[in-house]
């Protein structure tokens, strides 16, 4: 379980995540959703060490944050971020085999190999491992990245924004995979997504964050309602159910405040 | 897009080894006459000054380059270059050209040598206590120190002396001619171990590639690695600027054609192909220059000549990489 309590963090004057106590259950795809500058990546960050936080303490697994040395963590948490541009120029494998690099500092072993293989085969890259990432479209890319992730073979995996620049086809795809990783391979997910609908139709847990503080949680049914997503984003978002999924019209017909 | 597979590294980096060797014999044994026991000394004590500073300068720019995940930078963007000659100047300024002559040669080095390393020290200090490990901050305050110094300088030497300031000229280039033995000796004291060092941080500096997010979740304790590496630099280019003088043009160019000759992601090979790259630049202008052109012209002028047109001709040519 990921645990936060009280966590703040500030750039500079502004204060972007204010006080944050969560409770992220394990085995569950669990969402951030919010509008932007929420603190939503920042958040993601905060959990993954990526950013330092100036109060509060975060908890994996009942453990300190801190208390992990950066490589342990490695192997029982990865975090991919949004921007995907490398200065160095891999193939799809040579990138995914970065994901063994915790457990092999880049000499890899027989079941490094086997685990590459494994992530490869998942997210249907095999054919085209020996690309390069440039020569890929963002869809092939983004799997690349996850692929890599997956290597790594860790307990909580952590994404920010992993649908960005992904057409329809690709995003459902991504999510679907993501929704199989806790499924099938017992693994904890914890997304940032932008689009209400790709959380409410994928996630078991919602966090909505605002202005740097959780306004509300709880599972797709409770949170995705006309008068909750109305206090998180002001507006009004009519909601329809379709197909058992819950789904917002948030494109025409509501009234944004100020206009 | 029809994939191709790598070029395999290991005849380009047996290619490079190989001609680096043959530069280095070349230098040594052509034209061979007279005093035979006499010159190779002096050949040998040259060959090896030239060698250990080509390496240095291969070995820390390429290393730098990763850290800024950035390939057109050269360490001496955090100003050392600026201190070197700030203090050359200043030394001539207060005590006359005598303080450049033999005598006080091991003394100026280790003056020079910590000096610079000095200035990289406190600089790092300053920054990272306050920021973490915003490197481009340093590079940032690095660039303004750099030509305050370089300032500094200019204005010392309108109020030198004209005769002063044609001796002073002499150490503002790059020259292997005023190295000598006890110079050397301390030199590669200083740079071997900081090389083996940094050795130990080979992996790491493959992960560190990527950029500072992904090599943070692949476990690298990414401040702390960076702020040795950093050391590394400071010392490997200081220890090569005190001794032959400033002369870090030659890392860029030894940096990126390794990445083209060379075709990997691995630091390791990149690390080698630079160093080989840098000894063969380096001797073999130093071959020309004293052989032909009887010095009549600065090896930095044959090293960027050559190399800026090799440079150029790999750029045209494989335009779709940068």
């Amino acid at each position: 379980m990921v645990e936060l309590k009280g966590v703040s963090k500030s750039f500079g004057m502004k204060r972007v995540v204010k006080g944050v106590s969560l409770q992220i259950p394990k085995r569950q795809v669990t969402t951030l959703i919010g509008p932007n500058g929420a603190g939503k990546s920042t958040l993601l960050s905060l959990m993954s060490r990526l950013l330092p936080r100036d109060e509060g303490e975060i908890l994996i697994d009942g453990v300190p944050l801190e208390s992990y040395r950066s490589g342990d963590l490695a192997k029982r948490l990865a975090i991919l971020k949004q921007t995907q541009h490398l200065n160095i120029r891999l193939t799809v494998r040579e990138l995914v085999e970065f994901g063994r690099f915790p457990y092999s500092q880049g000499r890899l072993t027989r079941e490094d190999r086997q685990q590459v293989d494994r992530a490869l085969d998942y997210l249907e890259l095999r054919g085209i491992q020996g690309k390069y990432l440039d020569q890929l479209s963002g869809g092939q890319r983004q799997r690349a990245f996850i692929a890599m992730v997956l290597a790594q073979d860790t307990e909580y995996v952590l994404l920010d924004e992993p649908l960005n620049n992904l057409d329809m086809k690709h995003a459902v795809q991504i999510m679907r995979i993501t929704r199989w990783m806790v499924e099938e391979l017992g693994k904890t997910v914890i997304l940032v997504l932008h689009d209400v609908n790709f959380a409410s139709a994928y996630s078991d847990y919602i966090v909505a964050l605002k202005d740097g503080s959780v306004a509300a949680t709880g599972t797709p049914e409770e949170l995705i309602r006309s008068d909750v997503l109305r206090s998180i984003y002001d507006m009004e978002i009519p909601i329809e159910t379709v197909g058992g999924c819950r789904v917002c019209i948030y494109f025409t017909g509501a009234k944004v405040s100020g206009l | 897009m029809p994939v191709k597979p790598r070029r395999s590294i290991l005849p380009i980096l047996g290619l490079v080894t190989a001609a680096a060797l043959l530069a280095v014999c070349l230098y040594l044994f052509v034209p061979l006459s007279g005093n035979i026991q006499y010159i190779l000394r002096l050949r040998t004590l040259k060959v090896l000054a030239i060698v250990l500073t080509g390496a240095s300068i291969a070995y820390a720019t390429v290393i730098f380059q990763t850290l800024t995940n950035n390939r057109i930078l050269t360490p001496s963007i955090i100003g050392m270059d600026a201190v070197h000659q700030l203090f050359q100047t200043v030394l001539v300024f207060f005590w006359g050209t005598t303080t450049l002559q033999f005598a006080q040669k091991q003394v100026n080095f280790i003056l020079t040598v910590a000096m610079m390393v000095g200035f990289a020290l406190v600089l790092y200090i300053l920054l990272f206590r306050r920021d973490g490990t915003n490197l481009h901050f340093l590079l940032l305050v690095g660039i303004v120190m750099g030509t305050l110094f370089t300032s500094l300088t200019t204005f010392l030497q309108v109020l030198i002396d004209p005769n002063e300031y044609a001796a002073l000229q002499g150490s503002m280039f790059a020259s292997f001619t005023r190295v000598n033995t006890d110079v050397l000796l301390l030199a590669g004291g200083f740079t071997l171990p900081t090389m083996l060092y940094g050795l130990r941080y080979l992996r790491l500096l493959d992960a560190i590639a990527l950029g500072r997010d992904h090599a943070v979740n692949l476990g690298v304790d990414y401040g702390p690695v960076v702020k040795r590496l950093m050391v590394v630099v400071a010392i490997l280019m200081a220890v090569s600027t005190a001794l032959v003088g400033p002369i870090t043009f030659l890392g860029l160019l030894v940096a990126n054609i390794s990445y083209h000759l060379v075709d990997t992601y691995r630091r390791a090979p990149l690390i080698w192909c630079a160093v080989g790259v840098g000894v063969f630049a380096l001797v073999g202008s130093q071959f020309i220059v004293e052989r032909y052109l009887s010095y009549s012209v600065p090896i930095s002028v044959v090293i960027n000549f050559a190399g800026g047109i090799y440079f150029l001709y790999l750029v045209l040519k494989e335009r779709a990489a940068w």
